[in-house]
């Protein structure tokens, strides 16, 4: 059963590193278009997951389906819908901005025409017209978070993964960073989301929480919240842990 | 073939940023020639010797100033006991003792015949036998002299003798430097080669660029191909720009075709880069890649014949230097540069370099995983 309006499905995904289950039976959907949030605390499995969906890791067993490819066998397919933005920061330290623009629009081969648009209105969204020929070592972090988003999504991905991305960065930043991730989401970008910041869990349509390596709980922030009859999304998941750690 | 372009720009452009680059590109040829080329030499000169002469006769002395006169030769210490001579061997200041014993002239007029000891430090198997040699030689020679001396001109032109007269091919004058320098040039591209390839995707593992770069539809072989021939452009200017050095500062002789040496360098550095890449995608660190790098690089140089000829290894290690391609392209280089040798006579070396090529090139992108 596939639902047109789903563009990730995931059934009894599986990852094990050696005896440690990382993913355990994951099954979920997300809808086209939504802003899906992954929450959980550190070790819970979420970059595993993402990983997993951005055909970077193989999954143990399960079928997963991204963008309408099969994991397994149109990997090529889906790397070129889908965006990605590592906790690890994946810009280049000694490139310019706009080299950092160019070259993955480059190896996502855009034209030259393509290219030359782009940055210059990614650059102009940003603020960072000044900064153009600034090394990317030079700029302060809130700034190259925000471009490694842009350039993430630089090719028009129909899906953009994000996996912590605003790990170490002020409240004004990721207030910021926030507004740029419903920005892509009004654009038509389904917006992948992991985090462990429980206030940004507000942000998204629907959250899904996961506990040692399982899903716990999913549903939109207002559901979750008054099913486990809690104030914010903070509380709805220290409840949800507390379960785990009593159990 | 587009996204190639864009990864080898942006290659070039972190290279040349790094401000080490410029230096190791042109100032370490330099250095290496002129430090490597003259100080790697198996010539000999001043070799400190000690004398003991017990005769203290005309004859003796006049040995003595033979060897004194000779370019290889140097007098550190002379002195009438055997202990005192030893002691100067024990501290490393003389590597030689020449003994003459006493009644040594007496001998040589009643007998026709007497003896020297000479005494040689051999922790220095190669070079014992050079000063061996060299003490030969003046022996010899201040041999005929005596024999001129003593006997008659009619006499003489009786002594029946076989005259050797040598004559050096590629390279008659025996210069040391005309011999190394194809090989130090080969060091050269080898260095700058595999340090740059082995440290390069490690490093963009180290920063988590790769993963951004492996969630783009990229092929492998576009990858490879983008990160090789940056370093092979930059590996062949190299050589460029070390043979303009060789031919403006020591002249040496470059026979053979230009064009067939820079095929070869070509071949040889797919190899060499192919190799470091190989070597960066199965470390994770720039400082495993360097160690795995540098172990290989060790062995390969030392057996590459370089410093010692091949041909005098043991059998197992000659079998060993089938693998290494580095006494492959010195063995080229040298023959191209030095004998003029054409295509049809490196085509022993050249071929296996182009089967290496492509099997380690071919690994180096089978390594290479996108995903794990």
């Amino acid at each position: 059963m596939t639902n047109n309006d789903n563009i990730i499905t995931v059934k009894n995904l599986v990852k094990k590193f050696g005896h440690f289950v990382a993913n355990d039976h994951l099954t979920f959907e997300v809808r086209k278009g939504e802003i899906f949030g992954f929450l959980g605390a550190n070790g819970a499995g979420k970059t595993t997951a993402i990983r997993i969906l951005c055909g970077l890791s193989y999954p143990t067993s399960g079928e997963v389906k991204v963008a309408g490819f099969d994991i397994y066998s149109q990997r090529d397919q889906i790397k070129r819908n889908i965006g990605y933005m590592s906790q690890k920061f994946s810009l280049y330290d000694d490139l310019t901005v706009y080299e950092n623009i160019r070259f993955y629009a480059g190896i996502y081969g855009l034209s030259r025409k393509e290219i030359e648009s782009r940055a210059g209105s990614l650059m102009k969204r940003l603020n960072l017209e000044d900064a153009k020929d600034k090394l990317i070592r030079d700029i302060p972090q809130g700034w190259k978070q925000k471009l490694a988003f842009s350039v993430a999504i630089i090719h028009d991905p129909k899906i953009v993964f994000l996996d912590e991305p605003t790990g170490g960065v002020d409240p004004i930043t990721r207030r910021q960073f926030w507004n740029l991730i419903y920005e892509a989401a009004r654009d038509g970008i389904t917006v992948f989301v992991t985090t462990h910041y429980m206030d940004e869990a507000e942000y998204c349509d629907r959250v899904t929480i996961m506990v040692d390596g399982k899903i716990a709980a999913l549903d939109t922030p207002p559901v979750l919240k008054k099913k486990y009859d809690a104030a914010n999304m903070n509380e709805v998941f220290l409840k949800l842990a507390r379960v785990k750690v009593e159990a | 073939m587009r996204t190639v372009l864009f990864i080898i720009q942006k290659e070039f452009i972190q290279v040349f940023r790094n401000r080490m680059m410029m230096p190791i590109i042109f100032v370490v040829p330099i250095i290496q020639l002129l430090i490597l080329v003259h100080a790697a030499t198996f010539e000999m000169k001043n070799i400190r010797f000690a004398v003991i002469d017990l005769d203290m006769s005309t004859t003796s002395r006049k040995m003595v100033g033979k060897f004194q006169g000779s370019p290889f030769f140097l007098l550190a210490h002379t002195s009438f006991s055997d202990k005192e001579a030893e002691t100067e061997m024990k501290k490393g200041t003389v590597d030689m003792i020449l003994h003459i014993p006493y009644g040594f002239e007496k001998k040589l007029v009643k007998e026709n015949a007497a003896g020297v000891q000479v005494v040689i430090n051999a922790i220095n198997g190669a070079s014992a036998g050079l000063i061996n040699a060299y003490t030969m030689m003046i022996i010899m020679d201040f041999n005929r002299e005596i024999l001129v001396d003593w006997l008659s001109p009619v006499m003489l032109s009786s002594t029946k003798n076989i005259r050797i007269s040598p004559s050096y091919w590629y390279n008659p004058k025996l210069n040391y430097k005309t011999y190394m320098v194809p090989g130090i040039l080969v060091l050269l591209v080898t260095i700058i080669g595999l340090l740059l390839s082995g440290m390069n995707i490690v490093r963009e593992k180290e920063i988590g660029t790769i993963e951004q770069i492996n969630v783009t539809p990229i092929r492998k072989v576009q990858f490879i191909a983008g990160k090789l021939l940056p370093f092979w452009i930059i590996a062949l200017f190299e050589l460029a720009f070390g043979l303009t050095i060789g031919k403006l500062l020591f002249n040496i002789p470059i026979i053979g075709n230009l064009w067939l040496i820079f095929l070869s360098a070509g071949v040889y550095l797919f190899v060499i880069l192919g190799f470091g890449l190989l070597v960066s995608t199965m470390t994770n660190t720039q400082q495993q890649s360097m160690l795995v790098s540098f172990f290989f690089m060790v062995i390969f140089i030392l057996m590459s014949g370089l410093f010692t000829s091949i041909e005098s290894m043991p059998v197992w290690a000659q079998n060993l230097d089938r693998v290494n391609p580095i006494a492959y392209f010195i063995r080229i280089m040298r023959m191209v540069m030095l004998k003029g040798s054409g295509f049809h006579d490196i085509r022993n070396s050249f071929f296996p370099l182009v089967a290496y090529a492509v099997i380690i090139i071919s690994f180096a992108i089978r390594r290479y995983r996108k995903v794990s």
